[in-house]
């Protein structure tokens, strides 16, 4: 008796863990084909609306949403490449595509759309969707297209003399000059996070800056293009016209906006929905976006036309190792049409990758949203090649040495040419055998 | 007991043991060796994708580091938080179990209890919490100091404080764990040495310097080196407060491990940062014997 | 005279560091339960003007932070179970079944503990991907299951166990795993309490390792989902101090609980080296 009491106490606690182990699994119905599909960040946590609709239309996929932290994003993804434990489909920032193109990680789609009725490359901004295509191929398909824009506070610029945004770097910095003062409240111009590298290379772009050289297999940071980005870039913050600080320790940005310690801010377009979420009613009317000032030089030659920015934004990828990637497309398909991009909009604030979205009165007339539209227009790639992100990490750690006071420009950029050349080594090698491979 | 029951024993020792034997070699010493054997070789993201694109480099990687001002620099951020911090949480541990050992000491065990909470809490979590003590403007930390003059710091945007700052939260969460070893240590020293003591005309300080002293000394080399070589870990404080920075002034080795390897994936130099980690601990593990040695 | 001025400065010095210990802890309590934005006020709020739930209920409702709270309560508890099975055999045997070649074996498994984690994590890693244990359960529990520290914790408990006792089971008829079962385990009951209190608690509070290994964010353990939140949402610290009590509450009930073992095992380890 006794003895088989204990026996089942035994056979019960295997089970008990089996039942707890479960907690964790996917409570998938056993005929229906499940997609992983990585969204990042806030994106991550809205679409799951969407992929309702979606399944109500397809009654045999259900839909599993992972939501990845935009600040481990990155190292997510590659953390599931080498572990093989990728998702079917994932959100992937358009930076990020060559590299996983490079890695053979994701499906070529361009098959998929000459076939399909609702994705056409007519629809897109050409810059957007140039970046998806990797020596030829396509790898993504736009989700939302993303930019950096100034935002701004109207009142405090009117109030110190300037109620139109600066449209040059030389107004810019004399707007910023205006609304900076030390002391124990300080104020500053704009911000410009010290860890974020979007603001560095924007500069560089619109000084025209190729950012790499040699076939992209060295740095062009210590050329003059770049240097001068870079010297404005530094200048801002050893005047204090930019506070020195990381985006972490902004303790809660939405509301040192609103108090005014910092009037301007180089952001994309998920900050539109923020700011109206977060900032108090009294100072709804008292921002505004615009599009990004010019090097002088090139707003004297070419007037009216706005400092370019960066060609950003999140593509949609299939990867090569699922099981569903007919399904995961059809998921692509879907949230790539018009009317899911105008409800994506509504509740995240990104801009629709495609351009009929943007007819909608809702997005047309949004006075925010016309500043990125103009934006779009001027927008670059960052270099397509894999090891971007680790040299635009490298952008911002030397910037913040250049800014911290603990290295001269000079230096910084002397330094940063000689990171690149040690990450792009192995690429110099990989070019090197594979030439020697196909004289 | 005759030989089959020692036949017996033997194989049941073996069966015992194969369980933790086998988890150990395969998911502990061949990843170690394996460890090692990696860094000599440039395996990295191209060379998952495709095995031909790794090469074996030799000591390549140990070369590239030691030429590296950026581990030069993880390095002295990690030694400034084992040499500085180890000690300081030893001397902070000492006083709380003197004090809780202290005769007049009321509420002993609740006291007890409350210095060693933080010692169980989450680490993730209590960093989150101490950044925003540590933030200039709305930071607890400033305020306090504020009320007696101390004019606002940049705890964590400050190249000079990160550190400290870091080392002030290690030291809050872990003094309690050495604490409860420096009581039991205090309690095996004989109270008839004090009384002789205090017989012999010794005041407070001499009783704690001639008697406490050398009682303790040899809890308190091997609580100073084990704390020193466990502080060498230091991860998760600068990964959740500073990512490192400012200017890779937090940046301890094994974040630097965990940024080559699990971010970048240049998997030769990680584990190449990695077994120099383990040589340094080894020395501070033969200094720990060494000092052991002498002590019986 | 001066005896009652010292006992007062001690008692004194020993509230005052109480109370400096317990400051962050009470910070975070307390602007967990403030609106929105209330923390980033000057000065500094030390208690909530009007204590909310709110942020309680958008961990839950927005963020599913239950989820990941069961993730770690899982993992812990498998790793816990399975650890202790599998220590309590080894350090039993190191203990009571002498076998040739017994005590080297123990010292170079104890000349083992030197070597730091970090070492085999990247082949542990790539090890993990061939059994297809990347981003599961079964990935983040391996490296708790075997501790050698475990082992040498049990073995130095069991080395107490008089063989008489054991010997007496052997004669009855009894097998050895029912001598380890039936006699052993009943007193060694104690050091695996604390065996299976350190466990938990090292792997409820772990970071690292369930950093790397996990992927998916709905298998995030909690303090790997609160790092994950913490970057994104900078901006609500009432919110982050929510999800901070969250995760210590748990810890710290185990311990208090489990008060009297966790503390015999940090001596024993401590004094006797």
């Amino acid at each position: 008796m006794r003895r088989a009491a204990r026996s089942t106490g035994r056979r019960l606690l295997p089970g008990a863990l089996l039942v707890l182990a479960c907690a964790g699994c996917d409570g998938g119905r056993r005929d229906a084909t499940t997609l992983r599909f990585w969204a990042m960040g806030r994106e991550g946590e809205m679409v799951q609306e969407l992929v309702r609709g979606f399944e109500a239309e397809h009654p045999g996929i259900l839909v599993d949403v992972q939501q990845i932290p935009w600040t481990a994003a990155h190292e997510k993804l590659l953390t599931a490449f080498v572990g093989r434990a990728t998702p079917d489909l994932a959100q992937l920032g358009n930076t990020w595509v060559a590299e996983f193109a490079a890695l053979r990680a994701l499906e070529p789609l361009d098959g998929r759309v000459a076939a399909s009725a609702t994705v056409d490359p007519a629809d897109h901004f050409a810059g957007i969707w140039d970046t998806n295509v990797i020596d030829g191929v396509l790898y993504g398909i736009p989700w939302y297209v993303d930019t950096r824009v100034l935002f701004y506070r109207s009142d405090l610029l009117a109030a110190a003399g300037y109620p139109e945004p600066p449209v040059t770097w030389n107004s810019w910095r004399a707007a910023m000059t205006a609304l900076s003062r030390g002391g124990a409240d300080p104020r500053y111009g704009t911000l410009l996070p010290v860890n974020e590298w979007a603001q560095p290379v924007i500069l560089g772009l619109q000084a025209g800056s190729p950012l790499l050289a040699e076939h992209e297999t060295a740095g062009a940071f210590a050329q003059p293009e770049f240097h001068r980005a870079f010297t404005f870039y530094v200048d801002l913050f050893r005047d204090g016209l930019a506070p020195p600080v990381s985006n972490n320790e902004v303790a809660n940005l939405y509301q040192e906006f609103g108090r005014g310690t910092f009037a301007m801010y180089i952001t994309g377009p998920w900050n539109i929905g923020e700011f109206r979420r977060r900032l108090p009613p009294e100072l709804q009317g008292s921002w505004r976006t615009a599009p990004l000032p010019a090097p002088d030089d090139r707003a004297a030659a070419d007037p009216g036309a706005p400092g370019v920015s960066l060609a950003g934004g999140s593509s949609l990828v299939v990867f090569g190792t699922s099981e569903h990637r007919d399904a995961a497309w059809q998921l692509v398909e879907y949230l790539a049409r018009p009317a899911q991009q105008q409800r994506f909009f509504e509740m995240t604030g990104n801009l629709p990758a495609h351009r009929a979205a943007w007819d909608n009165p809702a997005l047309g007339g949004d006075p925010y949203a016309a500043a990125f539209r103009r934006q779009l227009e001027y927008v670059v790639a960052t270099p397509k090649i894999p090891e971007w992100e680790q040299i635009a990490n490298q952008v911002w750690v030397r910037g913040e040495q250049a800014i911290r006071g603990a290295s001269t420009v000079d230096r910084a950029l002397a330094d940063l040419d000689a990171d690149v050349a040690r990450i792009l080594a192995k690429r110099r090698w990989l070019l090197a055998r594979q030439q020697e491979q196909t004289p | 007991m005759s030989s089959r029951y020692e036949q017996a024993k033997t194989r049941a020792a073996w069966l015992f043991l194969t369980p933790a034997l086998v988890l150990l070699g395969v998911f502990f010493l061949l990843p170690v060796v394996g460890g090692i054997l990696l860094s000599l070789t440039d395996f990295d993201l191209y060379a998952v994708a495709d095995f031909d694109a790794a090469r074996f480099v030799g000591l390549a990687n140990y070369a590239q580091l030691l030429q590296d001002g950026s581990f030069w620099r993880a390095l002295t951020n990690t030694l400034q938080f084992v040499v500085i911090g180890g000690p300081l949480s030893v001397l902070v541990s000492l006083g709380a179990a003197m004090l809780l050992d202290h005769k007049a000491a009321r509420l002993r065990g609740v006291l007890r209890t409350v210095y060693f909470a933080p010692v169980v809490t989450t680490l993730v979590s209590v960093a989150i919490v101490w950044r925003y003590l540590y933030h200039p403007k709305y930071g607890l930390l400033n305020h306090l100091l504020g009320l007696v003059g101390i004019g606002p710091i940049d705890w964590l945007g400050d190249a000079r404080f990160a550190m400290p700052a870091i080392i002030l939260l290690a030291v809050w969460k872990n003094f309690g764990y050495n604490m409860l070893i420096f009581l039991a240590g205090l309690q095996t020293i004989p109270a008839e040495r004090y009384e002789a003591a205090a017989i012999d005309g010794a005041g407070a300080w001499q009783r704690f310097r001639h008697v406490t002293v050398p009682g303790l000394a040899p809890t308190a080399l091997f609580v100073g080196v084990t704390t020193m070589i466990g502080f060498f870990q230091l991860f998760a404080e600068p990964y959740v407060m500073t990512q490192g920075g400012p200017l890779g002034a937090t940046r301890s080795l094994v974040l630097l491990m965990y940024e080559e390897g699990f971010r970048w994936w240049r998997m030769g130099v990680s584990s190449a940062v990695a077994v120099l980690l383990l040589v340094i601990t080894l020395v501070f593990t033969l200094l720990q014997l060494r000092l052991r040695r002498s002590e019986t | 005279m001066s005896r009652r001025w010292q006992a007062v400065a001690v008692n004194a010095a020993l509230i005052a560091g109480a109370l400096l210990t317990l400051m962050p802890l009470a910070w975070m309590t307390a602007a967990s339960f403030m609106q929105p934005g209330e923390a980033n006020t000057l000065p500094p709020p030390l208690l909530p003007a009007e204590p909310t739930l709110g942020n309680y209920v958008t961990l839950f409702t927005r963020l599913d932070m239950l989820r990941n709270f069961l993730n770690s309560a899982v993992v812990s508890v498998l790793a816990t179970v399975l650890s202790v099975v599998v220590v309590s055999l080894a350090g039993y045997a190191f203990a009571k079944l002498p076998f040739p070649g017994h005590e080297r074996l123990f010292r170079a498994l104890a000349s083992a503990l030197v070597v730091p984690a970090q070492v085999g994590m990247l082949p542990l890693f790539l090890l993990l991907r061939e059994l297809g244990l990347v981003n599961t359960y079964g990935g983040v529990l391996v490296p708790y299951l075997a501790s050698i520290f475990g082992i040498f914790l049990v073995r130095q408990y069991a080395l107490s166990v008089p063989d008489e006792l054991l010997d007496a089971a052997r004669v009855d008829g009894a097998s050895e795993l029912q001598v380890f079962r039936l006699v052993a385990v009943p007193i060694i009951k104690p050091i695996l309490v604390t065996l299976a209190a350190f466990t938990f608690l090292s792997a409820w509070n772990d970071f690292m390792w369930p950093l790397i290994v996990l992927a998916d964010s709905s298998l995030y353990t909690l303090p790997v989902a609160l790092a994950g939140l913490a970057g994104e949402h900078v901006q609500d610290t009432e919110l982050m101090m929510a999800g901070s009590l969250l995760t210590i509450l748990p810890a710290l009930a185990v311990f208090l609980v489990f008060q009297r073992s966790y503390v015999q095992g940090i001596t024993a380890g401590g004094v006797k080296g």
